[in-house]
């Protein structure tokens, strides 16, 4: 789908937050179209809340406008927004049950109390809770209140969803399933999903794009894939995954490839952002583009293992060549089970056309 | 059996301080109550029911016994004024208790010093100072007359109404800090999360705020409701003595009537009322968690 012709459900536009001097967030603008999960992802502290926040009315933007499918909301009090939000603690009314707590937003739009009852099961039945319709929220585990809490933000067939880092307060595995199951409801519902979180891999797993902030600014806007693969600059790379730095010299710049001098002592074409010409900059290599002894193609090295951490799934090697240490992302499959000892001696090998240079 | 040993030894003073100052003296007014009158006071140790019975009966001329309602008319204005008290105090303070939850801590901590400063002044002082307010030529009339708007105004003193402002005045501290305190325990989210889900101002303190605070609420009336029952200062001080409470009606027996027997039997049946009502909010909130357990 090309992205032109898609609805935007929310347009930010130049939508800035001071509180008193500190400015929270910088003047920034983008589009958040219909039917998409659209994740705010940073570090604490780098605005991701405070715009989720002024999106569903908690907040209001010091300069700057906010539509919503067209329409300016941003002079709207939070109860007039056709928006809900599924709050990082939840938020359940503890003295409702489940069921009241669901139908409430139904009853504030006015719906009749048979349509109230009749959403209420449904939306009960979407999360596999209608056995508990009574209970109150102090009779359910984490990830029930979970399920709760995003029943009764969608009752009210809301235009946008906004869910504020709802699985950080989950345990490993069960944060595991809901990604799962959230991805599946906002497939299922085909409402527009904006989701905040600090954990990268939550946001690589379940979003259509990602608006990485930092620093009260954004990063970088793309797909998870371009993030990962292609990272706008230092920022992003660091921020997203595991990844090797060095510090490396600008030879030349053609287009979106530049030649850099690398301190492992070779010379490196491969693809640039954020470099405009000679000078010092950063090249960012990922573990997983790395490999060992029979793996190792394009640019060959020998090096030393000098930490090795297994992981299961993959084992991480420290591979020291001259001065510099390099990460290595080796899984453990079937074919390639071969495990290395530390100290060992290898030869480590990456094509060069998978590392980046980044601005500084 | 150490352990067992140490409780018991650990606890004893505790349990010797209740004994002394609560089950001995409740034990002597039950026995007084039941005892007969003295020629001239106190009260001679001889049984007799004469003084509950005195509470609703009368001995008419010839010695037949005739219903006398008089003191049951203490015991209701008692209660009525009691619940008015309560009623007025619950809808006061709440406003304030909101108000102070939502400043910042400094300011909130210097509020509810505040709140709490009349209780380093003696009860006597703080009911005396209504005296100069209402009074004649007190702060309220003077301000009147030099606004113009009257010549001068009969007392404010010595009614039912200065009575019931001096009781809401020496209670309130004791319902707004548990308003506040369940009020300031609400999560902001919740308010949050009622705005989220178009609930405006007054529905949010509809539905959201005002049932979650009750347990406050509830905790503040007891608090104000038991005390108030026994209230003696405010009816003679600004009420002029004219409406006789229960305080008023034992403080009486004992002392310018000297039917000490009587004082003691209204002052079970007032600690009896008290109890009843502590029980059945007791058996309420018990009730209310065993729901919410299921």
């Amino acid at each position: 789908m090309i992205e032109a012709t898609r609805n935007k459900a929310i347009e930010i536009k130049d939508v800035s937050k001071n509180f008193g001097t500190f400015q929270a967030l910088k003047p920034l603008s983008f589009d958040i179209y219909d039917n998409e999960f659209f994740t705010l992802l940073g570090p604490s502290g780098c605005g991701k809340t405070t715009l989720l926040r002024m999106i569903a009315g908690f907040e209001t933007p010091s300069t700057g406008h906010i539509s919503l499918h067209g329409k300016d909301i941003e002079a709207l009090p939070a109860h007039k927004r056709r928006v809900n939000t599924v709050f990082q603690s939840y938020a359940l009314f503890p003295h409702m049950t489940l069921e009241q707590n669901i139908t409430y937003g139904l009853t504030n739009l006015g719906w009749d109390k048979e349509k109230r009852h009749m959403r209420a099961a449904e939306m009960l039945e979407l999360v596999h809770m209608s056995q508990f319709a009574k209970r109150k929220p102090n009779q359910l585990s984490g990830g029930q209140r979970q399920r709760i809490a995003l029943a009764r933000a969608l009752a009210p067939e809301p235009e946008v969803l906004l869910l504020d880092e709802p699985l950080s307060a989950l345990d490993l595995k069960l944060r595991q399933a809901m990604r799962d199951e959230l991805r599946a409801l906002q497939r299922q519902t085909g409402i527009t999903f904006v989701f905040v979180t600090h954990d990268q891999e939550e946001a690589l797993d379940m979003s259509d794009r990602i608006c990485v902030l930092g620093d009260g600014e954004i990063q970088h806007l793309g797909t998870p894939n371009e993030i990962y693969e292609d990272p706008e600059n230092r920022f992003v790379a660091d921020f997203i995954g595991k990844t090797n730095f060095f510090d490396v010299e600008v030879l030349s710049v053609k287009a979106d490839l530049a030649t850099v001098r690398t301190p492992m002592g070779f010379d490196i074409t491969t693809f640039q952002k954020g470099i405009s010409g000679k000078g010092a900059a950063t090249m960012s290599l990922r573990p997983e583009k790395l490999g060992l002894e029979d793996q190792a193609t394009g640019l060959i090295m020998k090096g030393r293992i000098v930490n090795k951490n297994y992981l299961g799934g993959y084992t991480h090697y420290i591979v020291r060549i001259g001065d510099t240490d390099l990460r290595v992302s080796k899984r453990n499959s079937l074919s390639h089970s071969a495990s290395y000892d530390l100290n060992s001696t290898v030869t480590v090998g990456f094509e060069q056309n998978s590392a980046r240079v980044l601005g500084q | 059996m150490k352990t067992l040993d140490f409780r018991f030894w650990g606890l004893l003073p505790a349990h010797v301080i209740m004994l002394l100052t609560l089950i001995v003296p409740i034990g002597i007014i039950i026995m007084v109550s039941f005892a007969t009158r003295g020629s001239y006071g106190g009260f001679e140790f001889e049984f007799s029911t004469a003084s509950y019975q005195k509470l609703l009966f009368n001995e008419g001329w010839s010695g037949e016994t005739e219903f006398n309602p008089q003191y049951i008319f203490i015991i209701v204005r008692t209660l009525f004024l009691a619940l008015v008290t309560t009623l007025i105090c619950m809808v006061a303070a709440f406003p304030v208790a909101y108000l102070i939850a939502q400043q910042n801590a400094r300011t909130k901590a210097i509020l509810i010093y505040l709140v709490t400063l009349p209780f380093w002044v003696s009860m006597i002082v703080r009911v005396y100072a209504w005296l100069i307010i209402l009074g004649n030529d007190g702060v309220i009339e003077t301000t009147l007359v030099a606004t113009g708007l009257v010549q001068g105004i009969d007392s404010l003193l010595f009614n039912n109404w200065a009575m019931l402002i001096g009781m809401v005045y020496s209670y309130i501290p004791l319902m707004i800090l548990p308003v506040f305190a369940s009020i300031e325990k609400l999560d902001s989210a919740l308010i949050e999360a009622s705005h989220d889900l178009f609930g405006s101002r007054l529905k949010t303190m509809q539905k959201i705020i005002l049932p979650l605070s009750w347990p406050g609420l509830a905790a503040g009336s007891i608090l104000v409701f038991v005390p108030c029952l026994g209230a003696v200062l405010e009816p003679i001080l600004l009420g002029g003595g004219k409406t006789m409470l229960m305080g008023n009606l034992i403080q009486n027996q004992f002392g310018g009537a000297r039917n000490w027997p009587l004082g003691a039997a209204i002052a079970i049946v007032l600690m009896s009322l008290v109890m009843i009502i502590l029980m059945i909010n007791g058996l309420r909130s018990e009730a209310r968690e065993r729901k919410e357990a299921i």
